[in-house]
């Protein structure tokens, strides 16, 4: 079967797509009514063959355990993966996936959950000492890569991506989102151009807490892929999303940088505007340049990546890909178009197109967005 | 035994004259540095033998009244026995010796960057204009730290924690090979230096010690050190932007250099460092080095010498185990390793050398970036590519296949008239370029080679441009060792392996 992994023989997958994000600053949840019909006016982004969506603040009860999704080929595959997790994780719960049948989604792998930790006498502390992060990004890699028919697609804390082969506003349907509660929701709609839909090529994309919903081509995969095999990440789904996200997580989990800085790598500014900045500020962003060239994402995207404390839409360092931002109260809303946020929001506070590679970043602790990115005339 | 009176070898060329045009200024008999021309009383005299068609007699004849041929009369064809290696015989049976010449090799092997394509954006991504967007080239070298440790101010601002280690600030990824003043002439380093600074890149003195004229332009400068410690001391140490210790060129890799004494005159005694009309013998090893850990040392005693102020650069001939080598000199601690493949130049080095040792720079390369990311120490250093890059293309594709930067060496002596005769040993270039003689050197102006030199890598940045806005990039950062963007043709699936690059259509 072709639905979980790409076995295509592209170097990688490639597609156009419609996405859009809402976050409510203080963290009062709303259930996926409002996501859904957002993404479902950018219908005409997409052309079936892959929607999803992830949600933050899904699993308050168990909000200290990762959260696996898996979706499995056959009961074969789901039986040797739950051997590794019983092997390496104390697994809380796991349950079958809540999903609907509805008459749009007819074909789908068998989808099921798991709550768990990594136990702490766990066979690989013979060899290193890992956190438990870490561990739990090589569990997803090693199931990626070598368990056939089996693919974790998501895995952080009190979140969850949800997403398949189909439009989004079926795949809402299919996993009832109206049901679901969270803080903060993105969604997306594809139109790969190379493969035809596989369940794993779907957005979002997600590793740990990260996850990414993209609408772009990365002309700087080839580089991105190899910067990121020398960190040992393993960039088996051959998508940009799964590239961009691995970036973040070296950027900011293992090299700590803060996010903002982080952004500045993904879409740098040219060397005309880092030569203008004085003493510190020129030094401090020609070294990021000079250190982490590798990760410049380059070529057209937008993206929209959620995170433990927040969310980040932007643009690529000429934007080449649309993207819009309007915020309402607590709430802030991003989209490919200005239509998808009216459909939710008729009359924001403010909406604005965030400049080329300027981010728009909404954290929740500070309670209100701090930066945004090229609001002009505020 | 007795020196026969007649030679086996026929002249290669025959330098023809059109007795109707010429006028009889005798510029051929001036410009040819040779002695090919004379004067026979009434008309131009050619002694064929001496004709190497370096072409600066025809293009400085006013009348058009010279024509160069190849010389008719045959060695009879034998696909086996060719003439070269007939005449190589004759050569060595009438001389006993070595058979010496300059530039890189004439032999006919495969050149992999003909066979690699390069891609470009169709619809999915967009292409990028590069007259009217930003298209970065500028390119550092020197080590780069994994990862970026910085501190928050006191106003909360991010800062850089660590200061970064030297770095070379290129604005477009090329570098002038080495080439010593005494390989080369002074006026011909001139116009390198003159054509670096204008581009905001480096030229490189070759182990021929720095001449005071080009002392100022420090900031463009690489000074090297090789076996022969020529002009060494710690003045000229600090003189440039960054140090190279030269262990190897592709042209001549395990072997050293020999400049005759008879090129030695005062100037190049003084910048050498050594008594006039000395020969100057550079050995094939360092004497100081004969493992790696001795490389490690000068590395670090270079950079004692230069306050830790400057990358040290280490260059090597491309050879079958290059990647480990490479690995060990990043390992010892070069910032800049210095890659020169088999088809590169030199100002005289041994056929059998040049024609027979080392491996081609796109292999090399392929198999060094990859082993030093499988070994995670790729940032460690930058590399150079070098050993015959032809154009911008090659350019393009060796940066692809993971090099920071290309070197330019025999490219930049075609700028100023070079016609890759190979005779550069014998120091008597027409064009002023590999030769001392005060009167052939004094026609190569600096200025006016210069100003071609800027243009020609102006020209090609602009083609290296238009190539990146072609694949939906707009910074070199993008392009740098991304196979992805190459393909093959024509190509083994040994070869493509070794490359690191998938063919055509796939």
């Amino acid at each position: 079967m072709l639905r979980t992994k790409n076995k295509f023989s592209t170097e990688r997958d490639i597609s156009g797509c419609g996405l859009c994000g809402i976050i409510n600053a203080k963290k009062v949840k709303t259930n996926g009514s409002d996501i859904k019909k957002s993404i479902s006016v950018e219908h005409d982004r997409g052309n079936g063959l892959g929607g999803g969506f992830a949600v933050y603040g899904n699993y308050p009860d168990y909000a200290e355990l990762y959260a696996f999704h898996i979706m499995y080929d056959s009961l074969s595959a789901k039986a040797d993966v739950e051997e590794y997790l019983k092997n390496n994780f104390i697994i809380e719960k796991e349950e079958t996936i809540p999903t609907f049948n509805t008459s749009k989604i007819y074909d789908h792998p068998y989808l099921h959950r798991y709550f768990i930790k990594p136990k702490s006498n766990r066979p690989d502390k013979l060899f290193h000492e890992l956190g438990d992060d870490d561990f739990v990004v090589n569990s997803v890699m090693l199931i990626n890569q070598n368990y056939d028919g089996a693919y974790v697609f998501s895995s952080g804390k009190n979140m969850g991506a949800f997403k398949g082969v189909g439009y989004p506003e079926d795949i809402a349907d299919f996993y009832r989102l109206e049901e679901i509660e969270g803080y903060m929701w993105t969604a997306h709609n594809r139109f790969p151009t190379n493969t035809p839909g596989w369940w794993g090529g779907a957005h979002p994309f997600t590793l740990l807490d990260w996850s990414i919903v993209h609408n772009g081509e990365i002309s700087s995969y080839g580089i991105n892929k190899r910067y990121l095999e020398m960190y040992k990440y393993n960039l088996a789904l051959r998508t940009d999303t799964e590239a961009i996200t691995y970036i973040l997580d070296l950027l900011i989990r293992k090299h700590k940088l803060p996010v903002r800085l982080a952004l500045t790598v993904l879409a740098s500014p040219f060397y005309q505007k880092i030569d203008k900045m004085d003493g510190d500020k020129k030094e401090l962003y020609t070294a990021l340049r000079q250190i982490y060239g590798s990760a410049l994402l380059n070529g057209p995207f937008a993206i929209v990546f959620g995170y433990a404390n927040g969310m980040v839409a932007m643009n690529d360092r000429i934007k080449l890909r649309p993207l819009v931002a309007a915020s309402m109260g607590d709430f802030t809303y991003v989209a490919s178009e200005e239509a998808a946020i009216r459909a939710v929001c008729q009359n924001p506070d403010i909406v604005w197109s965030p400049k080329a590679g300027e981010p728009v970043i909404v954290e929740f602790e500070e309670k209100n967005i701090h930066q945004k990115g090229g609001l002009i005339g505020l | 035994m007795t020196k026969s009176s007649f030679s086996n070898i026929q002249s290669e060329y025959l330098a023809l004259i059109d007795q109707n045009k010429c006028v009889r200024c005798k510029r051929c008999i001036q410009n040819c540095g040779w002695g090919t021309y004379s004067f026979g009383g009434d008309k131009i005299i050619s002694d064929h033998s001496k004709c190497v068609a370096c072409g600066r007699c025809y293009t400085y004849c006013p009348e058009g009244a010279i024509s160069i041929v190849k010389n008719p009369t045959i060695i009879r064809e034998n696909a086996n026995w060719k003439e070269g290696l007939i005449k190589n015989i004759w050569r060595q049976s009438e001389t006993g010796g070595i058979v010496i010449s300059g530039m890189g090799t004439t032999f006919k092997y495969k050149k992999y960057f003909d066979h690699i394509l390069l891609d470009a954006c169709q619809v999915t991504n967009p292409s990028i204009d590069p007259l009217r967007e930003p298209m970065e080239l500028r390119t550092y070298l020197g080590k780069k730290p994994s990862r970026l440790d910085i501190d928050i101010d006191v106003n909360g601002e991010p800062v850089l924690k660590s200061k970064m280690p030297p770095q070379i600030e290129l604005q477009t990824p090329f570098v002038f090979g080495a080439m010593s003043y005494g390989s080369i002439s002074l006026n011909a380093q001139k116009a390198m230096a003159l054509a670096a600074r204008a581009l905001g890149i480096v030229m490189n003195t070759g182990e021929g010690g720095l001449h005071d004229d080009l002392v100022p332009f420090g900031k463009n400068i690489i000074v090297q050190v090789a076996s022969g410690r020529f002009g060494v001391h710690r003045d000229y140490l600090n003189s440039g932007v960054a140090v190279e210790i030269k262990i190897g060129q592709g042209a001549k890799p395990g072997i050293g250099g020999h400049l005759p004494g008879e090129k030695i005159g005062v100037d190049i005694s003084r910048t050498r460092m050594i008594p006039v009309g000395t020969d100057a013998i550079s050995p094939a090893p360092h004497h100081d080095i004969y493992s790696i850990e001795d490389l490690r040392q000068l590395i670090y005693a270079v950079k004692e010498a230069t306050g830790y102020e400057k990358p040290v650069s280490v260059k090597v001939a491309a050879v079958h185990n290059i990647a480990a080598i490479v690995s060990g000199i990043v390992r010892a601690g070069a910032d800049i390793v210095y890659i020169d493949g088999y088809t590169g130049g030199t100002g005289a080095a041994p056929n059998i050398i040049k024609d027979h040792v080392g491996i081609p720079i796109e292999i090399a390369l392929a198999q060094v970036d990859e082993r030093l990311r499988e070994e995670g120490i790729r940032s460690e250093a930058s590399i150079i590519a070098a050993g015959s890059i032809r154009s911008s293309a090659d350019a393009i594709k060796a940066i692809a296949l993971g090099a920071d930067a290309v070197a330019i060496g025999t490219a930049a002596l075609i700028v100023m008239g070079c016609h890759v005769c190979g005779k550069c040993n014998t120091g008597n270039c027409s064009w002023g370029i590999t030769t001392q003689r005060p009167e052939l050197v004094r026609r190569l102006d600096p200025e006016v080679y210069g100003e071609r030199l800027y243009n020609l890598i102006s020209a090609w940045s602009h083609e290296i441009q238009e190539v990146l806005g072609a694949m939906g990039v707009n910074s070199i950062d993008s392009l740098r060792g991304s196979r992805e963007r190459l393909r093959g043709v024509e190509l083994t699936d040994a070869e493509l392996k070794a490359l690191g690059i998938k063919h055509a259509g796939l």
